[in-house]
């Protein structure tokens, strides 16, 4: 009598791992957001048309009269030497000094992520991540069907001491994490950097319990003030840390192009993942990087990037202290694109962006950057792709959704009086328990 | 054959999906030997339908603007016809606290509720009637938009501390929500073509999520079973009511109107919508298909009504 079955045409053909993929509500609300008319501060998008547009002719113009038939051609699968000359002198500018022997290029950063689960992770292992953790990661973990314990985090990155305490847990369930995903330097979304005293007892960490490391660095020379912190990579010596850049925050996320760091045998299994994804990375965009950098300006650029994103950021958290309610709190990131801000838990930000997008305006509802519901009154605001009027007027349109919210939820728990006109004083918002216990007239 | 404008996506939160109910009728409708011409619905509307000159628009746009009357208003005044449901009908249904009212003046049962708008809140003091309603209505209460056609901004209170984060959550959709009394039972749809019931689709979650709205959306999560395994009688009794409220809300050609079928066997309308998905997994199809009516059929059919109808 069911045709069920025929209703559901394909579904019988898809892989289990696809069942854990996310699809959600929020993913749909997200599409919505990339429309013209709406102020976006949701993309992690760097400022691409602050690129001067005679350096990219010249580049190009260069491949095609000195180097068009390679350019057009297959490459080896661990990228160009010359390509990987231009990775080792961005390193050096963070201080970290790799032979070209240990890494491989990649299409942009986020295939890392993608190589390192394909070759440690079975399904239903453990991997350790901060929470919030880059919701781009959260789509791999999935599908490789990770089950990711994440670790909370304040201002000076992921605590360590819940990491033992998580590690001490699963110690006691007989399991071991496959590795620890961190991004300690000016964190996606959460804007915060992981302190000097974390990353040593972190690396300590790593070697004692002999753990997989990948760090995760693409906005490291992104600083706006203050002193860098020596990277995991540097601390660890590439022992247990795989180390991840990209050249997508520093030149351009259009070329895709990003590198992996990892120990030999480790960098062997990755090697042979990359063959089976796509052989090798763009051999045009490795030659766009060696001819950019033959220039000898790349660091130029990203100064002038260090400067309007410092500008951006300064007026997104001017803004924010403008426009958003007393309950909010919000990151100040030294470096880096986004700023993580909290709600008061009563504001489910999914459903405040449906509101926002009625403004248009959009954000990344917190719940994107965590694999177990979490983060529901949280967002990631990204500055450093609009322009300085444009952060001004979105902070202000999410603003004021929220200070609406947040009145309207005064208004029905009492909180707020009504007063004849529709003001009112806002007060502090009562936690959950304090909810729980006025609704069942106990107050 | 005919030209044929697919109106699709634009602005509503339900934009993804109209965008794979769009797509999935410009391949029918090719294959059927039309001309297509498809139009991600935007400000640029009008002079794109005056470009195009088409002999119908085909409204595959769900939410906001297409399902509740807009489009079907500015199609009537350049008086090119189109598919579904006239700008009444869509206004009527959309409108779930509208429907309701008139579904309990023709005595169809719907679920109790109460409905308010942000004034009455923020100035009216509504706040304080939240007591009475939830003693009224009873826990688990269920809060939504009175305009928003899915799972969006649908929440369970299953205390009164739940009761104002979901109020705000709701009022995130729309200016309007409801709060209606939780009838627990089966899940069932029927969808109607052309004034006539097609077997009842009922949705059984698969891992008993029970306050899980999303799941019912995706796949894998929710076993659709069609024709619904129902009583003896009680197939007709619900494609009977189904086919009332269609008519009562005065919808055309093709709508969806889900309803719940409780443990003591009573049926109740939760509501209707004008322009139900058409995508792989959506109910429509599948209704039509085990009615023996295939995609392409379908859509020939729904496209006909369009050509055929006498202008309102």
């Amino acid at each position: 009598m069911s045709n069920s079955r025929d209703l559901e045409r394909y579904a019988g053909l898809f892989a289990t791992r696809t069942k854990v993929m996310k699809s959600s509500a929020m993913r749909d609300l997200m599409a919505v957001t990339a429309r013209p008319e709406v102020i976006s501060l949701a993309g992690g998008l760097p400022d691409t048309s602050s690129f001067p547009p005679d350096t990219f002719a010249a580049v190009t113009q260069r491949i095609a009269t000195e180097s068009c038939a390679k350019a057009l051609q297959y490459g080896p699968t661990e990228g160009l030497e010359e390509t990987k000359d231009c990775i080792a002198q961005v390193m050096a500018g963070e201080d970290m000094h790799v032979d070209p022997e240990d890494m491989i290029v990649t299409t942009g950063g986020q295939q890392v992520i993608d190589l390192v689960a394909k070759t440690l992770l079975d399904p239903g292992d453990v991997v350790i991540a901060e929470g919030p953790t880059y919701p781009g990661a959260v789509p791999v973990f999935c599908a490789y069907q990770a089950d990711v314990v994440q670790i909370e985090m304040d201002g000076a990155g992921m605590r360590v001491d819940l990491l033992e305490v998580a590690l001490e847990r699963l110690d006691r369930e007989g399991r071991t994490p496959k590795f620890i995903y961190t991004v300690p330097t000016f964190q996606n979304p959460a804007g915060v950097t992981m302190s000097l005293a974390r990353r040593r007892r972190l690396i300590e960490i790593a070697h004692e319990r002999e753990l997989l490391v990948l760090e995760d660095n693409p906005y490291g020379l992104l600083r706006y003030e203050g002193e860098p912190l020596p990277p995991l990579y540097k601390l660890d010596g590439g022992i247990y840390v795989m180390y991840l850049g990209t050249f997508s925050k520093i030149l351009s996320p259009g070329i895709r192009l990003g590198w992996v760091v990892a120990p030999a045998p480790v960098l062997d299994k990755i090697n042979l993942g990359k063959q089976g994804a796509d052989l090798c990375t763009s051999t045009l965009s490795q030659l766009m990087v060696k001819a950019y950098f033959e220039r000898g300006r790349w660091q130029d650029y990203v100064e002038s990037l260090t400067d309007s994103y410092r500008t951006r950021r300064d007026t997104m958290l001017d803004a924010l202290a403008d426009h958003f309610p007393p309950q909010a709190e919000w990151t100040r990131p030294s470096g880096g694109l986004f700023i993580w801000a909290t709600l008061p838990d009563f504001i489910d930000t999914t459903d405040l962006l449906a509101r926002a997008l009625r403004e248009n305006v959009a954000f990344v509802p917190g719940e994107a950057a965590f694999l177990d519901g979490r983060g529901r009154s949280s967002m990631r605001l990204n500055f450093s792709g609009s322009d300085e009027d444009g952060i001004r007027e979105g902070i202000r349109r999410i603003g004021e959704v929220v200070t609406e919210q947040v009145q309207l939820y005064g208004t029905l728990t009492g909180e707020l009086r009504v007063e004849p006109g529709g003001g009112g004083e806002v007060v502090p918002m009562p936690t959950p328990a304090e909810r729980e216990r006025r609704a069942r007239g106990g107050e | 054959m005919s030209r044929v404008a697919v109106l699709k996506g634009g602005r509503s939160l339900e934009r993804q999906v109209s965008l794979r109910s769009g797509a999935r009728v410009e391949d029918a409708l090719g294959r059927l030997g039309h001309e297509v011409v498809a139009i991600d619905v935007g400000a640029d509307l009008i002079a794109r339908l005056r470009e195009a000159e088409p002999d119908a628009a085909f409204v595959a746009m769900h939410g906001r603007d297409g399902e509740d009357g807009t489009v079907q208003e500015l199609l009537e005044i350049l008086g090119i016809p189109y598919t579904g449901s006239g700008v009444l009908a869509c206004s009527r249904a959309s409108d779930k606290v509208l429907a309701k009212h008139l579904m309990l003046e023709a005595g169809i049962p719907t679920p109790d509720f109460f409905a308010f708008n942000e004034t009455a809140f923020r100035e009216l003091g509504a706040a304080d009637a939240l007591a009475a309603i939830e003693e009224r209505l009873e826990f688990p209460i269920v809060v939504k938009p009175s305009a928003q056609g899915s799972a969006l901004g649908i929440r369970f209170a299953r205390s009164a501390a739940d009761v104002p984060a979901a109020i705000v959550a709701a009022f995130s959709y729309d200016s309007r929500v409801l709060l209606e009394r939780h009838v627990a039972g089966r899940d069932l749809a029927v969808s109607i073509l052309d004034d006539e019931p097609l077997p009842v689709v009922e949705a059984v979650p698969r891992d008993d999520e029970f306050y899980d709205f999303e799941a019912r959306y995706e796949i894998g999560r929710t076993d659709f079973v069609c024709p619904a395994d129902l009583p003896a009688g009680l197939t007709e009794a619900t494609q009977e009511l189904a086919l009332r409220t269609y008519r009562l809300l005065g919808c055309s050609a093709f709508a969806r109107v889900d309803l719940m079928l409780d443990a003591a066997g009573e049926l109740t309308i939760l509501e209707t919508n004008p322009i139900p998905g058409l995508t792989e997994t959506s109910l429509l199809p599948q209704a039509a298909e085990a009615a023996g009516i295939s995609f392409d059929a379908l859509i020939e059919r729904i496209l006909e009504l369009a050509l055929t109808r006498q202008p309102a």
